[in-house]
């Protein structure tokens, strides 16, 4: 186990970049999630208002 | 048979209801295959000779620089089809594309350079691997910027898509251009690997990888997407229906018909 | 609209003639960019040991360097005040092809900014140490680089059109879309002033410009008329 966390020395190398990807995948994940949430709330906000107008 | 395919996927309702239902379709296949694609390139594929473990980063950076590109082209060509059909959901998809494409550039890049550091001995050199995924990113950064810089979504639509096209044809221009200028000053290049051709228990890992991240990329574009398409549709009446009310009593299920278009 | 009575070669004519009247009027408005080079140009050896052996080595950088920051601040001049007064409405309504005459007043702009650059360019290439044999190279690589500048600026230019305080976006789009330029231009004049041939990055800066010259107009009229709306 310690020999695959070791790398064969360049640990210090590869493991940050797993560590950036995975920040990176799941960073993406959560901004489109919420884009896709504060899209819809929008309008919604937008139909309710044209509701009250009509 | 298959334009009434393309315009039907194209109208803003069938997309919004499609997309939402193959985001999971796209997006556990995409665990999967990175699952798979990680046991195989940390665990079981054998250390390279000249590198020893180092070279298992490439089962990140390859992914990361497949997507940089692969998104580019899909954000060229769907501002393409907009530009030329004005077509909403295209723009909306191209509109998608850059936050993902931008921010796995910058990872290709930082890894790009976490991997030269061992072989070159410098954080950075340049090498045109890394000089291209650098003007790549610049030219991801200028469509955001222009982008932002108009306040009407339509016509930010229209002048990125004029941006992203005339980006794409210079790709390859510049792609070999730095190509070539970097042949005339020798400076090496780490992506190779010391035999010519990767053993089948190194390659298989990496094309899972590609393939996972390519569905993970797929399923991301459409959630955007969707957000993208309702900020741009004016249409109430579909619009209602997709959109499920939450604390406003007076939003309930509208029949057709009834709402008025503004 | 009825067929327009002038012909395209008229109307290009007629609009080179204006854009050129109205340039000279403003004469410090077209010399600006030029004093910019000079300024750029001279920056580098203060920068530097000012030693010209040393500085030869530099020179094709900092001549090109110098010469696509130039282009940047001239392409200010390119749409800004035809936008303001309505004649690039007129233009794009007047039934004539519009990239064509677009083409024109990239024309009309690479005269007034790029070509004179291409003129003094051997002052500056001379104050960095640059052999007089190498002067001919020199000038072609930056007749063809300023040609190619003055056509994807003027992309750049007019997708930022509607935009205020464009100057830091504006560069952010047309520096990478340069890079080509810039990597061959560069080279062609360091091989000019080695002294070696440099018929290979010509000829690829030559392409790059006809490239330029062929798509540009396109681009050019879809971004312009995009920011008319």
């Amino acid at each position: 186990m310690l020999k695959f966390l070791a790398m064969g020395g360049y640990a210090r190398y590869v493991w940050p970049c797993y560590a950036l990807t995975a920040l990176v995948v799941g960073l993406n994940i959560r901004w489109a999630r919420a884009s896709l949430r504060a899209a819809q709330a929008q309008a919604r906000r937008r139909l309710a208002s044209l509701k009250a107008v009509s | 048979m298959a334009w009434v395919w393309f315009h039907r996927f194209g109208s803003p309702p069938h997309f919004y209801r499609l997309a939402g239902k193959l985001v999971p379709w796209f997006g556990w296949p995409a665990a999967l295959l990175c699952l798979g694609g990680l046991i195989g390139g940390l665990v079981l594929a054998p250390p390279d000779y000249q590198q020893g473990d180092g070279f298992r980063i490439i089962y990140v950076h390859a992914p990361a620089a497949w997507l940089s590109l692969l998104v580019y082209v899909v954000m060229a060509s769907s501002a393409a089809v907009g530009l030329i059909w004005r077509m909403t959901v295209a723009h909306a998809v191209a509109a998608s594309c850059a936050v993902i494409g931008a921010s796995f550039t910058a990872l290709a890049l930082a890894t790009g350079m976490l991997w030269g550091r061992p072989m070159w001995g410098t954080y950075w050199e340049w090498d045109p691997r890394l000089t291209s995924e650098l003007l790549l990113l610049f030219l991801y950064l200028g469509y955001m910027g222009l982008r932002n810089a108009m306040d009407d979504v339509g016509r930010a639509d229209r002048a990125s898509a004029v941006l992203a096209i005339v980006g794409v044809v210079n790709v390859p221009i510049i792609h070999y251009s730095v190509i070539w200028w970097n042949s005339l000053h020798q400076a090496p290049s780490v992506m190779k690997f010391g035999r010519p051709t990767m053993p089948a228990a190194m390659l298989v890992p990496l094309l899972l990888m590609l393939a996972g991240f390519t569905a993970y990329f797929l399923a991301l574009l459409l959630m955007r997407a969707r957000g993208e398409l309702l900020r741009r549709e004016r249409q109430a009446r579909w619009m209602a229906e997709a959109l499920p009310a939450t604390a406003s009593a007076s939003a309930s299920a509208t029949p057709t018909g009834q709402v008025k278009p503004c | 609209m009825s067929a327009p009575r002038v012909g395209l070669a008229g109307a290009a004519a007629a609009l080179i003639a204006r854009d050129l009247r109205l340039a000279l009027r403003r004469a410090g408005d077209t010399l600006q960019p030029l004093g910019f080079f000079l300024v750029v140009t001279t920056l580098f050896p203060l920068a530097l040991d000012p030693q010209l052996s040393l500085l030869r080595d530099i020179a094709p950088a900092a001549l090109w360097v110098g010469a696509l920051l130039s282009s940047l601040l001239a392409l200010d001049l390119l749409f800004r005040e035809d936008a303001h007064d309505g004649t690039l409405e007129q233009l794009a309504l007047c039934g004539l092809p519009f990239q064509l005459l677009l083409l024109a007043k990239t024309a009309v702009h690479w005269l007034l900014t790029g070509l004179p650059l291409v003129l003094i360019a051997p002052l500056s290439a001379i104050a960095l140490g640059a052999p007089y044999r190498s002067m001919p190279g020199i000038l072609a690589a930056l007749l063809l680089g300023t040609v190619a500048l003055s056509l994807i600026g003027a992309v750049g230019a007019g997708l930022t059109m509607s935009v205020k305080r464009n100057g830091s976006l504006l560069a952010l789009l047309v520096l990478p879309l340069a890079v080509p330029v810039l990597i061959f231009g560069a080279r062609a004049t360091a091989l000019a002033i080695a002294g070696e041939p440099l018929a290979a990055p010509l000829y690829l800066l030559a392409a790059i410009a006809v490239l330029a010259a062929t798509l540009a107009p396109l681009a050019l009229a879809a971004a312009v008329r995009i920011g008319l709306e």
